[in-house]
């Protein structure tokens, strides 16, 4: 029995078709493609090149480190193995491929190939997706993949060192409290609360 | 066979105080913990992290949630201090009706953890079950605690500001912390809209203002449940378990679970305890002239209801049928915030540990609203962070500078409310259900009645007018429900009283049966009053112990 006889079988037991067999069955003839967050949870090398660039578009180097330097889609993967549902895994996994796919729609190459305004335009669209499609969805329906990505953005780069540092201001061990002090536009805000 | 002059179970902010007071009188003390040794300095493993350290930033894993059902539920499940609670699957209860128990099984149990908000009680609250005609009325007034209340602060160092206010008795304060800027102004404005008769104050809590012998002062790095290196807060770690320890008196027993107080009928007196060790199941006795039940509210009513049971079946106290009853909780999660505009040249330094607290104005001093008792609200101001809501940003370099800015100043308070004592809001044993040791597990039945919805919908409305009569803007408030324990305040199992028919505990906090067996953590509470409880628990115990010593050179116990 081979891996199409499997699957059939496994359709036939349960009485209907499998969704993404036809993908899956797919990949046993052609070549195999590489299918972002495609390993699961255990994220490739691959993975994590993608989702910091991904990342490195929502939070650029500007006078401070991007969110590439700060490592983000590494912190995205152990995030989303170790704290995440396995509904909300399948739909961020699922979210990498999606997102690489509108890109290709829209700029006819994969993400990584893309040029940088080509990234930020296709993100900036994204980005108005998911707030069109969180603001409508009922409070139990799942959040969109890319409010995911964008959050742990954020949650992760000024969290992280180069962050917390230098894009806001760090103080470990304050040693005092001063209700009233004077603030002027441009200075940084404080890291931690 | 070992025998001490006294026994502690329990070793959180009661327990330590009992621990201490009892060996500096030069009682040899054995304190018995029901889970690890949690070493000062050197167990508190993640407080000297950088945020950037945590592999998770701060959230739990899916397994740690798998791990503790019960306060994965609550704002308490992070990752720096999940090990710190108790690991839910291991010890299950019943509930009958939604509850949250929070339970820290280690060495300093919530002293740890605790929210360190440290208030007195005023006669308001010691006379208020007597002039409402409600449950039965306290044995003591606030005299009789008074010089303990000194006496505690003066140890554990508590900072605040004096008042003079009659419903909030002024203590032994270290210097208050400061309010911000906004703080400031909408404590004058309310000043102003309500006349002087309400108050915004400072909050007043058990961080150090001021270094005291073998404890640095408070360094405002605001992440005191992870365990303070410096010492900077109370804790029985940083504490009462040195000054304890210091007399040579006392042997700590991790590990611990205290399964019975052992009872003699004809003396009528307890002689000592049964442990299971929690890591071998290996069962001691140690043996004892003075018990003190520290194990927290609803666990210092476990184990008296598994004690002496060929006795009273419902165990040692139940004989006014009142053990395990009149659970009590403050209940909260009902508040208002908005938005201060005007002070955005503004900012503070240093993360300060405290917030404010608006003193409880209902129902006294010719208040009087259609429910008993009052509350009083937490919170305070301070300016939005990276985690703000930019709704009209999307993405890229623009986003980055705005958040790398402080964002707008938001004002927020939260009431916390007296719950009043009633004897069906109970807990019983679930002999049906064991936890990992083979022990039964309790079985929660309490919930909010008429008196405290009616609070609640007032403590809503009170909370936005007050905000509005501030400036505060673009307001919101809420009531999200409260299940009870969801206060961290639970208390009442065995009540004070001065009748045995009515209640567990006398004037003293002695069993009425078994006048050598002292229970003076939250348990003992005949009703809640609306402040955080645990500066009076510390007061009732240093008053308990200094009664019991005494009463043992006189040989009365």
């Amino acid at each position: 029995m081979n891996r199409r006889d499997a699957l059939t079988r496994v359709g036939l037991i349960l009485g209907g078709t499998i969704v993404g067999a036809e993908l899956f069955l797919s990949g046993c003839t052609n070549p195999p493609a590489t299918v972002l967050g495609g390993a699961g949870t255990n994220f490739t090398n691959d993975d994590i090149a993608f989702l910091d660039e991904v990342a490195e578009t929502i939070l650029p180097a500007t006078d401070s480190p991007g969110a590439k330097e700060a490592k983000v889609g590494t912190f995205m993967t152990v995030i989303v193995r170790d704290c995440y549902t396995e509904a909300d895994q399948k739909i961020f996994l699922q979210g990498m491929q999606k997102l690489n796919d509108a890109c290709k729609q829209k700029n006819g190459k994969v993400y990584l190939d893309s040029t940088p305004d080509q990234r930020h335009d296709l993100l900036v669209a994204l980005d108005k997706e998911q707030k069109d499609y969180m603001a409508a969805k009922k409070k139990e329906d799942p959040s969109h993949y890319f409010r995911m990505m964008k959050e742990l953005t954020l949650w992760g780069y000024f969290t992280s060192e180069p962050g917390a540092t230098k894009a806001l201001r760090y103080v470990a061990i304050p040693g005092k409290y001063q209700g009233c002090i004077d603030y002027k536009k441009g200075e940084k805000a404080w890291a931690t609360s | 066979m070992e025998t001490y002059d006294a026994i502690v179970i329990g070793s959180g902010i009661s327990g330590g105080w009992a621990a201490k007071e009892l060996t500096e009188k030069g009682l040899r003390t054995i304190m018995l913990e029901r889970g690890r040794n949690y070493e000062h300095i050197k167990d508190y493993k993640t407080a000297n992290k950088n945020p950037w350290d945590f592999e998770h930033r701060g959230k739990v894993t899916q397994q740690e949630l798998k791990d503790h059902p019960y306060i994965g539920r609550t704002w308490g499940a992070t990752e720096a201090v999940i090990d710190s609670w108790a690991k839910d699957v291991d010890c299950p209860y019943t509930e009958v009706k939604p509850f949250n128990w929070w339970r820290s099984y280690q060495l300093g149990g919530r002293s740890i953890l605790w929210g360190r908000q440290s208030y007195r009680w005023s006669d308001l609250d010691f006379e208020a079950n007597a002039r409402d005609g409600w449950a039965i009325d306290w044995p003591i007034r606030y005299k009789d605690l008074e010089p303990w209340y000194d006496h505690v602060e003066r140890f554990a160092g508590v900072n605040g500001s004096k008042e003079g206010l009659a419903q909030l008795p002024d203590g032994h304060f270290l210097p208050p912390m400061e309010m911000n800027w906004v703080e400031k102004d909408v404590a004058a404005r309310i000043k102003e809209r309500y006349k002087g008769q309400r108050h915004m104050i400072i909050g007043r809590s058990a961080n150090l203002t001021a270094p005291i012998p073998g404890r640095t002062q408070c360094q405002f790095r605001n992440r005191c449940w992870e365990g303070c290196p410096f010492g900077g807060y109370f804790s029985t770690q940083s504490s009462t378990l040195p000054a304890a320890v210091a007399t040579g008196k006392l042997t700590v027993r991790p590990y611990s679970i205290v399964t019975r107080i052992l009872y003699d009928k004809d003396k009528k007196k307890a002689t000592g305890v049964e442990v299971v060790d929690a890591e071998t199941n290996l069962t001691y006795t140690f043996y004892a002239k003075v018990i003190f039940v520290n194990a927290s509210a609803l666990n210092s009513a476990w184990v008296l209801m598994n004690s002496a049971t060929d006795i009273w079946p419902g165990g040692l106290g139940s004989s006014s049928g009142e053990l395990g009853h009149n659970i009590m909780d403050h209940h909260y999660n009902v508040g208002a915030s908005g938005v201060m505009e005007g002070y955005e040249d503004k900012y503070y330094y240093g993360r300060r540990a405290n917030g404010i607290y608006i003193v409880r104005f209902a129902n006294f001093f010719g208040d009087k609203r259609d429910y008993l008792r009052g509350f009083g609200y937490q919170g305070g101001a301070s300016r939005e962070g990276w985690q703000r809501n930019v709704a009209e940003m999307s993405i890229g370099a623009g986003l980055k500078e705005t958040l790398t800015e402080p964002g707008q100043w938001t004002v927020g308070i939260t009431g916390f409310g007296e719950l009043l004592p009633y004897h069906e809001n109970k807990i019983t044993l679930d002999k049906d259900t064991k936890d990992k040791w083979g022990l039964p597990v309790l079985s929660m039945d309490a919930e909010l009645k008429d008196n405290e919805k009616k609070m609640r919908k007032d403590m809503q409305e009170e909370a936005k007018a007050m905000l509005e009569a501030a400036g505060v803007t673009q307001l919101r408030s809420w009531d999200n429900g409260h299940h009870v324990g969801d206060g961290i305040h639970e208390m009442g199992s065995a009540r004070m009283g001065n009748d045995p028919k009515t209640s567990v505990l006398n004037a003293h906090n002695q069993v009425w049966d078994a006048t050598n067996v002292f229970v003076t953590d939250g348990a003992c509470m005949t009703s809640s009053a609306c402040q955080n409880p645990s500066l009076t628990y510390m007061a009732l115990t240093a008053r308990a112990a200094d009664f019991a010593v005494t009463e043992l050179k006189k040989g009365n116990i």
